[in-house]
């Protein structure tokens, strides 16, 4: 079972879209390494034979009738937005230099 | 008036119907407690004091018009700050959701609103409820009201704390890994965490969707069973809830019998790692148990021992997916970086300063586990576990009826002592955490004090799937004979607070 070490928090930081300072990355690096070590044994429990559990009590098919329901005004959509304009979220530029 | 404060909401519903007190006096009662004592404890966030009277006020007038209303009418109410509230802040404890407020009400709102319960306000907890000592709050850490330099647990300590300093008769909590049972341990309450999908999760902020549940906090068994009356039920609105009925918890309570149940002691949750103190405690419930006819009988469940584990892996990578959301897009803090501000250096640069340490953690750690080559060896593995821990139960149901353990396996420990061990951290959820994997019921209600530190000890019920109603008869009853040794409840023997009379 493969470690982690800090070039891996840095890739999964940027992964994830969350800045870290270089203290930051090593601080983060030794506390989930001994994390990881606790719990990779888990890899090593169940066999091939054992099925995964995803949800504990696993519904299926669960519709509702096809009605429009109670939705959110645009104004009480926007309420909570750090910036909007034209009844839109607005956001700085998505790509770089223009 | 202040006797009103140590009422249990069961108490406080009989004196309303009979028009001895009225719902604002009672409500008033709870926000001059508040005043009074949680500028130690720090359980509130935020205090709702204009609507909660306007909620009471209109109680009393209905009650005066010979209006027909819910038995909880005027029964005030304190929520945990995960829960999403109109008109109220909600800021699950984090900086990224600071001054947010929700455009809607949560089911379990909606719920206690037509009930008419004033919400006394929202209570702390260690951030988008992800600890067990309410340290990882960004908004400081609530305190035990047994002893203010230790830990009320986590992360529903605000809510714990406010009901075990009388600030409030009932809470809503959320249990993801445990955050209901163990602040109820360590703080000498009541609290339980219902079947997976058995009270909606709409408008409960997620971290784990396949493992948090929402439950009732309150100082005895009773009570917690009225407020599960009210939150229970189906929800179209949350896809993973139960078209079951809620099922006759209150009466099960009223009712406590034991005679004949076979309950259960997990040989794995006893023993190596469990204080001296909360072992003692645990023995002399399950002979009380069996005094009052019970049968106890050892039950093994030997993959519990991976249940951390799985736990560890499962949690962060839900909790990974879900906390995406926050951008700095739609709602929340934006932090705008110096240079030229690309939406994704805005991302990393609000994610960096909205988010605590043990957030980045785990966020990082389930990103880890859902990652290209790993995810077979991870999330998959853990997933076969959590099937592993089904079969255990399902196994250990043959044998008995309801099963039983210690809550925690230590009390309250000290501010500041486990939070720059994450690992040390974690251990503490170790027996509550197979329930929420397993998706079943648990109940925790105090086992009195222990001897070495005086701190109080929960003690685990835990029933089979959809069977709720089971852990309110045994935990009546146990309740019932511990405070008939005691000669009263545990909490009258907690340390009177500032502004106590």
């Amino acid at each position: 079972m493969a470690e982690i070490n800090r070039d891996d928090v840095a890739h999964l930081a940027r992964l994830a879209h969350i800045d870290m300072s270089d203290d930051e990355l090593d601080r983060m690096a030794g506390e989930l390494a001994v994390i990881v070590d606790s719990i990779k044994s888990v890899s090593e429990v169940a066999g091939d034979d054992v099925p995964a559990t995803s949800h504990p009590i696993p519904l299926s098919n669960v519709f509702r009738d096809d009605v429009v329901g109670e939705t959110l005004s645009n104004e009480e959509a926007l309420l909570g937005a750090p910036d909007n304009a034209d009844g839109r979220f607005k956001v700085p530029a998505i790509l770089d230099g223009e | 008036m202040t006797d009103l404060i140590r009422l249990s909401a069961d108490a406080l519903s009989l004196r309303l119907r009979a028009g001895e007190v009225s719902a604002v006096e009672v409500t008033q009662a709870h926000l001059d407690r508040i005043a009074a004592v949680d500028g130690s404890i720090n359980a509130f966030l935020h205090v709702n004091t204009e609507q909660a009277l306007s909620v009471a006020a209109g109680v009393d007038r209905a009650r005066a018009d010979g209006e027909a209303l819910h038995p909880l009418a005027g029964v005030p109410i304190a929520v945990k700050d995960l829960i999403v509230t109109k008109g109220q802040p909600t800021t699950a404890g984090s900086r990224i959701l600071e001054g947010w407020q929700s455009p809607y009400d949560a089911t379990v709102i909606e719920k206690l609103r037509a009930a008419r319960m004033p919400i006394l306000g929202k209570t702390n907890l260690d951030e988008f409820a992800m600890g067990s000592s309410t340290e990882h709050s960004a908004y400081g850490p609530t305190r035990n009201p047994w002893d203010l330099d230790r830990i009320p647990g986590g992360s529903g300590g605000g809510s714990a704390a406010a009901v075990a300093a009388f600030e409030a008769p009932l809470a809503l909590g959320t249990d993801t890994g445990g955050s209901i049972r163990q602040p109820g341990a360590v703080t000498g309450t009541v609290g339980v965490k219902p079947t997976y999908g058995g009270v909606s999760r709409y408008g409960a902020i997620a971290m784990a969707s396949s493992l948090d549940q929402i439950g009732p906090v309150s100082r005895t068994v009773l009570d917690s069973a009225l407020l599960h009356e009210v939150i229970g039920g189906h929800d179209p609105r949350d896809s993973t809830s139960l078209t079951d009925p809620v099922g006759a918890l209150v009466e099960a309570a009223r009712l406590g019998q034991v005679e004949g149940m076979r309950i259960g002691v997990i040989r794995e949750l006893s023993g190596e790692g469990y204080q001296a103190g909360v072992l003692t405690r645990f023995s002399e419930s399950l002979e009380l148990l069996r005094s009052a006819g019970a049968e106890i009988v050892e039950v093994s469940c030997p993959n519990f021992r991976y249940a951390l584990g799985a736990y560890y892996l499962i949690m962060p990578s839900e909790a990974s997916s879900n906390l995406a959301k926050y951008d700095g897009v739609r709602f929340g803090l934006r932090v705008v970086p110096e240079g030229t501000p690309t939406i994704e250096r805005v991302m990393g640069a609000t994610r960096e300063a909205g988010f605590g340490d043990e957030v980045k953690r785990r966020i990082i750690l389930g990103t880890y586990a859902l990652s290209a080559g790993y995810y077979d060896a991870y999330y998959g593995s853990a997933q076969k576990v959590r099937t592993l821990i089904q079969r255990d139960f399902a196994s250990a149901f043959g044998k008995a009826d309801v099963l039983v353990s210690p809550t925690s396996p230590t009390t309250a420990f000290r501010l500041g002592e486990k939070l720059d061990d994450p690992l040390a951290m974690y251990l503490n959820d170790v027996a509550t955490i197979p329930a929420n994997l397993a998706g079943i019921p648990g109940l925790t209600l105090p086992g009195g004090l222990a001897d070495e530190d005086g701190l109080p000890v929960g003690i685990q019920l835990l029933a089979p799937a959809r069977q709720d109603a089971r852990l309110y008869r045994v935990g009546a009853v146990l309740e019932s004979l511990l405070e008939s040794t005691w000669g009263g409840p545990l909490l009258a023997q907690a340390p009177a607070l500032d502004g106590g009379k």
